[in-house]
């Protein structure tokens, strides 16, 4: 017989070690469809570990793919300690790049320091009333945002295609479904000669310093904190749960769409229907690993960028299929789940003659 | 103990972390015998009971049982089904209930098998009228819990665990939202079943019913047992002084000055709500420096002008007066209008249970200027505040850093207290301030109402404790069915037929 028992007393390191232990096991659990798909085990891993540490260039396609992950996961985060579900950031990420693009191909012209911050603005903007929809259904009539945030993402990504058709298509695009590129004066700078890795990095570096201040050292960080963790007690001593709601929303909203303008005005320049291949959702993921904490979120992000990095490395060379990423993080993720569970409890083994 | 025994706990002892909430605590329990548990919150009465119910593994100690063939077997720790099992039962005193499930539904819950393709609801609802019929102990078999007022819903609980033939019931504050009357029929009941065969073990505070129903009484303090007597040695001056340790006295309480209004209510309506009755045409005043009691059965009323006065309603009809002024509330218009607010969930709207203790004692006063400055949280001037308020009230627990949660009902109560009182609000409202706590706790709450009368505040106590009200306030009201009646009577049975929507046999004419 098994029973579970809680355990008492967990400290706070070893609360904050799990994250890390499930990352490492989730990685060596790897190993078993590796060995299935008739690879030998120890090169594909130093083949997985090169095609991220190998070289400058791979490290930094790492951190260029771990850029909008920090976005999104900032975005499920931030709202989901206030226990609001955005389960929208595609959808509000290709908002973003959206509006990047509509302010940034032409509709004003000017110098790097007015485009750039206009663009980004842009993109917050549309990224934040992207959640506000959702947001203010679930105020008004208490609609649940889980639902309704998931469904916008498929109207806005046809409703993104339908642009791409018509007004935003490039004339000179050969008749591809996309949009104009970027002037140059809009695009975030590169950070290194002859490395795609740009300036989006440094400003979701940023981000996520600002979001730990935020949630950890401001009033408003503090009603958000309250509003999730207890809904009724908040309402009672007057924070305006609405409100906070509301806000939150805007702001995960506004962090997602800055992963669609990172991704549009800094690496690829001009926008396609396939510009985020589930950024939206790996951010969840992403967030979940790093407990909602901002900090973990970059080590989050590096972490799911470098298994995808290294993973594409890996089956290039080895002749394994690439969805082997994708098998790893989902892992991580369960054992996470798993292992935040066996932090607060235990499994005791009984002969079930003893009972 | 003259009777055969039931139930012996011998040596349990259990420690959490630094605390030794259980230390070597042995009982007995004779079969159809009463047996008060006696002690201060934190004296390690639900430790003990979570022991027996193998909520908690005991760090040393056993639990024996003897069958009804007398003989004694021990019982498997650790292990909740093993106590269900047993047949022993308890009614909890925070309930544990699920809302979206009827009565019949609930207590069937865990009765019947898993597999079962149909069910066969007949007998058991037959079974269950009966019990009802015998305990006296009514609720509407098919209505939803989460329709119920807090008083049907404990006795749902006591009807789950009588359903279930236990042969040692435990009672973990009964009678706390039960009218006198409904608590004697309670205790008429429960004697007829004890008489049976049926061993109790009986958690209260209050002395007078220690006194009235139990056959014995064993008081812990600290951990450890104080001491063990039949209640017929007892009188309460003894128990009182073993449960504190030291000589207890209530508060003084003098006449109070009445002032001017700060507080009219007229003709106040409020529809029905999701677990809450409505008021219907209620009208007060509160002057201030006085303490107005509204005793009532919970679920006639309370919790609306409770929320309506916290500003988590509004009013149908009717117009709500602060110091003259018609006023709109809401809980941030409510807060600065002057109104301090004691709720009477504390655990689910008193605090925010995740979020630190220095947190949640500035929740309402987030925008004041010694607790943030331009947005930001001034993180040492709140935890200078924390360690002043919490010395002041004497809030104990593992720190102001700690996570409110992990404090105890009584210093969550004394938290909430201390963050509603350190305003020196003009009017406050105490919704059953007192609930489940104990003695000290209880005593500290009431000084530091009349504390607040002394210096001019008008209180509203809601409270289904009869002698609370009696103590503390100079002008009575009963809630009864949505209507508030005023009564000049501090007569216990009349009031209590008050509470029923009776008038009293003597009040006939």
């Amino acid at each position: 017989m098994i029973e579970v028992v809680p355990r008492e007393n967990v400290s706070r390191r070893w609360q904050a070690l799990v994250p890390v232990i499930a990352a490492v096991v989730a990685l060596l659990l790897a190993a078993i469809p590796l060995v299935a798909a008739g690879a030998p085990v120890v090169p594909a891993y130093a083949q997985m570990f090169k095609g991220v540490f190998g070289s400058v260039f791979t490290f930094t396609e790492m951190l260029t793919r771990a850029t909008p992950l920090i976005f999104t996961g900032l975005a499920a985060a931030v709202a989901f300690r206030a226990k609001l579900w955005n389960i929208g950031g595609e959808g509000q990420l290709y908002l973003g790049a959206l509006a990047a693009v509509w302010v940034g191909t032409g509709l004003v012209d000017g110098s790097p320091w007015l485009m750039i911050p206009l663009v980004l603005l842009a993109g917050a903007v549309a990224g934040g009333l992207g959640m506000l929809v959702p947001a203010t259904l679930k105020t008004r009539f208490g609609a649940d945002e889980v639902v309704t945030s998931l469904l916008l993402n498929f109207i806005i990504l046809i409703f993104v295609q339908m642009m791409l058709e018509g007004p935003f298509k490039d004339p000179m695009g050969l008749g591809w479904p996309q949009s104009e590129p970027i002037i140059d004066n809009a695009m975030l700078p590169q950070l290194m000669d002859r490395m795609r890795l740009h300036g989006g990095f440094i400003i979701a570096l940023v981000l996520a310093l600002v979001a730990w201040v935020v949630m950890s050292r401001t009033v408003w960080g503090l009603k958000i904190r309250a509003v999730g963790e207890n809904r009724a007690a908040a309402r009672h001593a007057g924070l305006g749960v609405n409100r906070v709601y509301i806000g939150v929303a805007l702001a995960s909203g506004a962090l997602a769409g800055l992963a669609g303008v990172s991704e549009v005005a800094g690496l690829k320049g001009y926008l396609t229907s396939d510009l985020s291949p589930g950024f939206g959702y790996t951010g969840i993921i992403v967030a979940m690993l790093a407990r909602l904490n901002p900090a973990g979120v970059v080590l989050a992000a590096l972490y799911v960028a470098s298994v995808f990095v290294g993973a594409d490395s890996m089956s290039r060379a080895m002749g394994v299929s690439s969805f082997l990423a994708d098998l790893t993080v989902s892992m991580s993720l369960i054992c996470v789940l798993l292992a935040s569970f066996f932090a607060s409890y235990r499994l005791r083994f009984k002969r079930a003659a003893a009972a | 103990m003259d009777k055969a025994p039931i139930l012996s706990l011998r040596g349990l002892t259990k420690r959490f972390g630094p605390v030794l909430a259980a230390d070597h605590i042995d009982l007995d329990l004779g079969r159809g015998e009463v047996l008060a548990l006696l002690g201060e919150n934190g004296a390690g009465k639900t430790t003990l009971m979570n022991m027996l119910f193998g909520q908690y593994l005991p760090d040393a100690g056993s639990v024996h049982l003897w069958d009804e063939a007398g003989r004694e077997r021990e019982l498997p720790q650790g292990q909740p089904q093993a106590a269900i099992d047993a047949r022993i039962g308890m009614v909890h005193q925070h309930f544990t209930l699920a809302e979206n499930l009827s009565v019949l539904d609930s207590v069937l819950l865990g009765t019947e098998p898993f597999w079962r393709p149909f069910r066969n609801r007949r007998p058991a609802r037959e079974k269950l009228l009966e019990l009802m019929e015998s305990s006296g102990l009514r609720v509407p078999l098919e209505a939803r819990i989460g329709d119920l007022s807090v008083g049907e819903r404990q006795r749902v609980e006591i009807l789950k665990a009588l359903y279930r033939d236990v042969r040692v019931l435990v009672l973990d504050e009964p009678t706390a939202v039960l009218t006198p009357q409904e608590a004697e029929s309670l205790f008429a009941a429960v004697r007829g079943m004890v008489d049976d065969g049926l061993s109790v073990i009986f958690i209260s505070h209050k002395l007078r019913e220690v006194l009235a129903f139990s056959d014995r009484i064993a008081v812990l303090r600290h951990g450890k047992k104080a001491g063990e007597m039949a209640t017929s040695e007892a009188d309460a001056e003894i128990i009182i002084r073993m449960m504190v340790g030291e000589d207890h006295s209530a508060p003084e309480r003098v006449a109070g000055k009445p002032g001017e209004v700060v507080l009219r209510l007229s003709g106040v309506s409020v529809a029905p709500g999701k677990e809450m009755r409505p008021l219907r045409e209620v009208g007060f005043t509160l002057r201030s420096g006085e303490i107005i009691g509204i005793a009532g059965v919970s679920g006639n009323g309370q919790t609306a002008l409770a929320r309506l006065l916290s500003g988590l309603i509004q009013p149908q009809s009717g117009t709500v007066e602060v110091a003259g002024q018609p006023r709109k509330l809401t809980p941030k218009t409510a807060l600065r209008a002057g109104i301090g607010r004691i709720p009477e969930d504390r655990h689910q709207d008193g605090v925010v249970g995740d979020l630190s203790v220095a947190e949640n004692l500035v929740l309402e006063r987030l925008d004041a200027p010694d607790v943030s400055k331009a947005g930001f949280l001034r993180q040492r001037a709140i935890a200078e505040h924390a360690r002043e308020l919490c010395r002041d009230y004497d809030v104990r627990g593992p720190g102001i850093e700690a996570e409110a949660k992990l404090l105890s009902g009584g210093n969550i109560q004394k938290l909430i207290l201390a963050r509603v009182l350190e305003n020196a609000p003009q009017i406050i409202l105490a919704n059953q301030p007192t609930r489940g706590l104990d003695f000290r706790a209880a005593a500290e709450v009431s000084r530091r109402l009349l504390e607040a009368r002394a210096r001019g505040a008008g209180v509203i106590l809601i409270s289904e404790d009869l002698d609370e009200v009696l103590s503390l306030a100079d002008r009575i009201f009963v809630m009864h069915d949505g209507h508030l009646r005023e009564t000049t009577s501090r007569d216990r049975a009349e009031i209590g037929y008050m509470m029923a929507g009776q008038t009293g046999p003597g009040a006939a004419a």
